[in-house]
C-alpha cells in the first residue's frame, strides 16, 4: 500500500477507471494538456489521448451540458469545474436536466454523470476561489454529494460515483490536496456511496463534520482530549444520501451533537443534519445541537485576518466542543 | 376513542397508589369529577374525580394492586369533542396553591428525561439530584451516577415472607389495602433504617396537675380539648428547630434537612393506624396545635382526611401511652430520621433532693436512624423536649408562653 495525497489518489482512480472502461471520458478546462490547474488530471492526456480527455472552453454551462448528452449517449463522463465557485452558470444543467433524467423518463435513462470540482477557503483563494456549494446540491433529489476527506476514501469513492448510474457531484477541498496523506490500497476498489465512517471513537459528544473541517475536527478531538474529552468524529463522506443509521448511532451513544461545515451557517448542510438529529433522536439529547460554521457573509474574504475570521478551525471547534461537554 | 386514565401524582413524595375500591364498573356512566375509584396512599384513602366526563370502558389495574404514578389504570370513551389530554386531574388534597411553580419546575434535557422516566424517578426527586451541568443542570452523567448510587449495592436476598400452613380451624383475614400499605411500608423501614433508640423520662406533674384542674375550664372557654399529645408536639417541635438534623431526610446524595416542620401524629382508627399531619407545627402555638389535634383526629375516626392532611410530615410522634404503654420502641416513617414515642404518665415514687416524691412520670422514647445521626444528638433532642416539659410552670401564663 502507497502512502498517498488526496489529488494522487484522485489522479489514480481517474486513471484505473479510463483504463478500466473506455466509456470513461475527463472534460473540462485545462484537464487535458495542462493536466488541470490543480493536477488532478495530470498524465490522462498523454495516456488516452484527447478523444477521452477533452480541454473545454470556459464555459461551464457547456460542459455540462455535454456531459449530460453524453451520458445520456451511453458514456461515463467526469467533468470538471475548475473552481466549484463557476459551478453557477452550470446550474441550470445539473438541477433541471441531470438530476431530473431518471425522474422525468420514469426510470429509462439514467444520467451517469460525475461532476469533480475543488471547493472551499482557507487557501488566500478569495471570492472566486473559496466558496463552499454543496448545500445548493444536496437540497435537490436526483443528485448525489460526495465529500472525500482520506486519500483512500478520495480513490474508492470516486470509482464508486464513476460507476454510479446516476449524476454524483464530488467535491474535492482543494486545501487537502497537497495536506492529508494516507494509505491508499492499490487497484480496484470501491467505497460505497451513502457510507459515513466513524474516524475517531469517543463517547462525551459527536462531530459531524467533512472535507477540511473534518481536518480540522479530529485536531480539535486530540486537543480536547488532553482535557478529559473524549469526542467522536463522525466523516459523513457523501452528504447525499446521508447515512442516518451512523450518525443517530452516534448520537444514541453520546448524546451530544456538534455539526461543523465551512459553508454560512443559515441553511448551510449541517442545519438539515441538526433537524434530523432533533427530529429522530430528540429523546437521546442531553443537549442542544450546536453547530460551528462560517460566518454570514456572502464570500470567503481576500484578507488574510479576515480569511482566518471566516474559517472554522480546530481552536473554534475545540471551544465549541468544551461548551458542549460542559453543558 | 376510548382515552387512558392515569392514577395522578398524588403528592410531591408520593410514587405510587393502591387502587381501592373502583366506585364505577365498566359500562357505567361517569360525570367529570365524580368519584371515580378509590386510591390508597400514605395510609390514606381518596377517592380519585373522574378527569372526563364519559363511560367507563375497562378497568385496567384491578382492587388491591400498587402501581406508580402515571400508570394507565381504566380506559374510558369520552364525548366527542372533548379534550383528548384532561388536565391532570386535582385529587382532594393535592397541595395545589402553595407549592411554589418555579422550583417545582427542572430544566431537564429529553435525554435525563426518558432516563428519569425509564427508571422510574420522579421529577421530584430529580430536583434533589446535584447538578454538574451549565447553571446547576442535572446531566446524564449525574442521573446515570445517582441511579447507580440508589441502587442497593450487593443484590440483597430477596426477604421471604414464612410460610403459614393453616391448620384446622384457622381463618385467614384477607389484608385490607391499608393493612397492606402498612406492612409494606413498615417492613421498608426495617428494611432500609438502621434503626437506634434512646429514651428519658420526663417529669409531667406540673403540667397534670394544671390540666386537671383547667381542662374542663378550658373546653368550655376554647371549645377543644387540652391534651398531652398538645403539648408534647409542641415541645418537639421547639426540638425540632434546634436540632435541624433531626427534621431531614436520608439520601445517598447527602442528609437533606427540610426547612419546614411538618409533624405526623398517629391516630389508631378501627382499621389500622393513620397519621395525620400538623404543618409547619413550630409557627404554632399550643391552642393552635390542640385545636388542629382535636379536628384531625376527629376526621381521621370519621374516615374524611383528605391526601394533604396525611402527607408531607417530616417528624412523627406517636402516642402508645395513651394504651398503657411504658416503654415503646416505634418504627421510623419511611422518609424521614425520626419517631417521637409518648408512653403512659404514670405515678412513680421519684428521689427529689433528699426525699421520696410521688410524680406523675412519663418515658420519651426516640426511634431513629442512625445513618443520619448518633445516640448523643438523639439524647440531647429528648433532653431539650424534657426540659421544656419539666419547665412548665402554672401561672397566669402558663399556657400561652408555652
Amino acid at each position: 500500500m502507497a502512502e498517498l495525497r488526496l489529488i494522487d489518489a484522485i489522479n489514480r482512480a481517474l486513471h484505473e477507471e479510463m483504463e478500466r472502461d473506455e466509456r470513461v471520458l475527463v472534460l473540462g478546462e485545462d484537464v487535458g494538456r495542462k493536466g488541470g490547474v490543480f493536477g488532478a488530471t495530470e498524465g490522462l492526456y498523454d495516456r488516452f489521448g484527447g478523444e477521452r480527455v477533452i480541454d473545454t472552453p470556459l464555459a461551464e454551462s457547456s460542459i455540462v451540458g455535454v456531459a449530460v448528452g453524453m451520458a445520456a449517449n451511453g458514456l461515463l463522463p467526469v467533468a470538471e469545474i475548475q473552481f466549484a465557485d463557476f459551478i453557477f452558470p452550470a446550474m441550470n444543467q445539473i438541477v433541471s436536466e441531470a438530476a431530473r433524467m431518471r425522474y422525468r423518463s420514469n426510470g429509462a435513462f439514467g444520467c451517469p454523470l460525475v461532476i469533480r470540482a475543488p471547493y472551499g477557503g482557507g487557501v488566500h483563494g478569495a471570492l472566486y476561489h473559496s466558496q463552499s456549494v454543496e448545500a445548493f446540491f444536496a437540497h435537490v433529489p436526483g443528485l448525489k454529494v460526495v465529500v472525500p476527506y482520506h486519500p483512500a476514501d478520495a480513490k474508492g469513492l470516486l470509482k464508486a460515483s464513476i460507476r454510479d448510474p446516476d449524476p454524483v457531484l464530488f467535491f474535492e477541498h482543494k486545501k487537502l490536496y497537497r495536506m492529508v496523506r494516507g494509505e491508499v490500497p492499490e487497484g480496484d476498489y470501491t467505497v460505497p456511496l451513502g457510507r459515513a465512517v466513524v474516524r475517531r471513537e469517543g463517547k462525551d459528544l459527536s462531530v459531524f463534520a467533512y472535507g477540511l473541517m473534518l481536518h480540522e475536527a479530529l485536531a480539535a478531538a486530540e486537543e480536547v482530549a488532553k482535557e478529559g474529552i473524549d469526542a467522536e468524529v463522525v466523516d459523513l463522506r457523501t452528504l447525499r444520501p446521508l447515512d442516518k443509521e451512523t450518525v443517530l448511532s452516534s448520537v444514541r451513544k453520546t448524546n451530544r451533537a456538534l455539526i461543523v461545515y465551512e459553508d454560512n451557517g443559515f441553511l448551510g448542510y449541517g442545519a438539515e443534519l441538526a433537524a434530523i438529529i432533533a427530529e429522530e433522536a430528540f429523546f437521546d439529547l442531553d443537549a442542544p445541537i450546536m453547530r460551528v460554521t462560517g460566518p454570514e457573509v456572502p464570500a470567503v474574504p481576500y484578507s488574510p485576518p479576515l480569511e482566518h475570521w471566516f474559517m472554522p478551525d480546530s481552536r473554534r471547534i475545540a471551544e465549541a466542543m468544551r461548551r458542549l461537554a460542559q453543558y | 376513542m376510548p382515552v387512558e386514565v392515569k392514577l395522578p401524582q398524588l403528592g410531591e413524595s408520593v410514587y405510587e397508589g393502591t387502587i381501592g375500591r373502583w366506585l364505577k364498573r365498566p359500562g357505567e356512566w361517569v360525570e367529570q369529577y365524580e368519584p371515580l375509584v378509590e386510591v390508597i396512599t400514605d395510609k390514606v384513602n381518596v377517592e380519585m374525580p373522574s378527569p372526563w366526563k364519559g363511560r367507563l370502558v375497562q378497568i385496567l389495574v384491578e382492587e388491591g394492586r400498587t402501581v406508580p404514578a402515571g400508570t394507565p389504570i381504566a380506559l374510558m370513551e369520552v364525548e366527542e369533542g372533548a379534550p383528548q389530554v384532561a388536565p391532570a386531574p386535582e385529587v382532594a388534597g393535592e397541595p395545589s396553591p402553595a407549592r411554589p411553580r418555579e422550583e417545582a419546575r427542572v430544566r431537564l434535557s429529553p435525554l435525563v428525561r426518558r432516563l428519569a422516566a425509564e427508571h422510574g424517578i420522579p421529577e421530584e426527586e430529580l430536583t434533589r439530584i446535584p447538578g454538574t451541568g451549565e447553571g446547576g443542570r442535572v446531566t446524564k452523567e449525574d442521573l446515570l451516577r445517582y441511579i447507580e448510587g440508589r441502587r442497593p449495592a450487593p443484590p440483597a436476598p430477596e426477604p421471604r415472607a414464612v410460610e403459614a400452613r393453616p391448620a384446622e380451624g384457622d381463618t385467614l383475614v384477607r389484608l385490607s389495602p391499608i393493612r397492606r400499605t402498612i406492612a409494606e411500608r413498615m417492613a421498608q423501614s426495617k428494611r432500609e433504617i438502621p434503626h437506634a433508640y434512646g429514651i428519658v423520662e420526663v417529669d409531667m406533674t406540673e403540667i397534670v396537675r394544671w390540666r386537671e384542674a383547667h381542662k374542663e375550664e378550658w373546653l368550655a372557654r376554647e371549645g377543644v380539648n387540652i391534651t398531652y399529645t398538645a403539648f408534647i408536639v409542641r415541645a418537639a417541635a421547639e426540638a425540632l428547630r434546634a436540632f435541624p438534623i433531626v427534621n431531614s431526610t436520608w439520601t445517598e446524595e447527602g442528609v437533606l434537612l427540610r426547612r419546614s416542620i411538618h409533624i405526623g401524629v398517629g391516630v389508631a382508627i378501627e382499621e389500622g393506624l393513620i397519621v395525620p399531619v400538623i404543618k409547619n407545627a413550630e409557627e404554632k402555638s399550643l391552642l393552635g396545635i390542640a385545636r388542629e389535634l382535636a379536628e384531625l383526629t376527629r376526621k381521621a375516626r370519621e374516615g374524611k382526611l383528605t391526601l394533604e392532611e396525611v402527607q408531607g410530615g417530616t417528624f412523627t410522634v406517636t402516642n402508645p401511652g395513651v394504651f398503657g404503654s411504658l416503654l415503646s420502641m416505634p418504627i421510623i416513617v419511611p422518609g424521614q430520621a425520626a419517631i417521637l414515642a409518648v408512653d403512659a404518665i404514670v405515678k412513680r415514687p421519684v428521689v427529689r433532693g433528699e426525699a421520696i416524691a410521688i410524680r406523675d412520670m412519663m418515658h420519651l422514647g426516640l426511634s431513629f436512624d442512625h445513618r443520619i445521626f448518633d445516640g448523643a444528638v438523639a439524647v440531647q433532642f429528648l433532653n431539650h423536649i424534657k426540659a421544656k416539659l419539666e419547665g412548665f410552670r402554672a401561672d397566669a401564663a402558663a399556657v400561652s408562653s408555652f
